[in-house]
């Protein structure tokens, strides 16, 4: 079974913006909205360091628990996708993201918000695959075609690593053990973490509900 | 000459005309009634959404989920340079 992760090494990361764009050209990616951003931290200063912020696709999604429509579902790979024909764009979901993934298009005057719009880990939507219906809802649907995510795929640095945790975390560890340093995993612990209880399954997973 | 018939044959029709306008109109106004319900009820905790196919049940792979995993998993080798480049 493989489980979807991103991972991004601020080591690595150079504030390119290629996954910006890359994201934005696959999905066509209306004005305003940016389902990844390239964060840094001590801009300027030495040391600095930079790192890709998208959807995470959370073990245990806040999202998911907050939405008032319940809209969210995962996949089997772990994938945290939504309807957007259920979204009321209500923002709750904004809120809990612990990454700012949920992005909301300004579709009218005064600030009106659409409905929410966020990474799909380039794996579209409860649409048909392929089609041009899920296309203009949720973006070009990669893993359907068997290919991985965009953005991890043209970081020119491979800073961005996404695929199945397990193979990432492989690379990672490999790359780490090359140069030496630089082994903290940006955003896993909060994404990904163990529940408390490791061996034993959340109850709401086990009754096949959201977690 | 050509006059009379006409004028005949539209007093013959008119009853015809008039019944399927109020035809027509009654159908208009019952379409209201036949709207679908517009209010979803949610059940608290559960996807309401549309279901979605698997990314696997597409070609090549056909619902073989085990092979797309192993197929995903190797694109993902690509990701590791020192693979790529033999380092």
């Amino acid at each position: 079974m493989a489980r979807m992760k991103f991972l991004c090494d601020a080591e690595r990361c150079i504030e390119c913006n290629g996954c910006v764009t890359a994201c934005k050209q696959e999905h066509d990616i209306p004005w305003g909205v940016n389902r990844r951003r390239v964060v840094t931290m001590n801009d300027g200063v030495p040391g600095e360091r930079s790192i890709s912020v998208a959807c995470m696709h959370c073990s245990d999604a806040p999202c998911m628990a907050v939405c008032p429509v319940d809209c969210f579902y995962k996949t089997e790979e772990g994938v945290v996708l939504h309807d957007k024909d259920m979204c009321i764009g209500c923002g709750y979901c904004f809120y809990a993201c612990p990454f700012g993934a949920p992005q909301f298009p300004q579709t009218g005057a005064f600030g009106v918000r659409g409905k929410m719009d966020k990474c799909t880990f380039c794996a579209g939507g409860p649409e048909k695959d392929g089609s041009p219906e899920e296309f203009a809802k949720y973006g070009r649907n990669r893993l359907s075609e068997g290919k991985l995510p965009v953005c991890a795929e043209m970081c020119s640095t491979k800073a961005l690593l996404g695929g199945d945790g397990d193979v990432i975390a492989d690379i990672y560890r490999d790359r780490v053990l090359h140069r030496g340093k630089g082994a903290e995993v940006w955003g896993w612990a909060t994404a990904y973490k163990l529940p408390a209880n490791p061996g034993q399954a959340p109850a709401a997973a086990a009754n096949g509900t959201k977690s | 000459m050509s006059r009379q018939p006409l004028k005949a044959s539209w007093k013959m029709s008119w009853p015809k005309t008039m019944a399927t306008l109020a035809g027509a109109m009654a159908a208009l106004m019952i379409a209201g009634c036949g709207e679908r319900p517009q209010v979803v009820n949610y059940k608290q905790g559960t996807y309401s959404g549309k279901p979605d196919t698997p990314a696997f049940d597409n070609a090549p792979w056909n619902g073989n989920h085990e092979q797309w995993i192993k197929d995903l998993k190797q694109r993902a080798q690509a990701q590791n340079e020192y693979k790529r480049i033999g380092g």
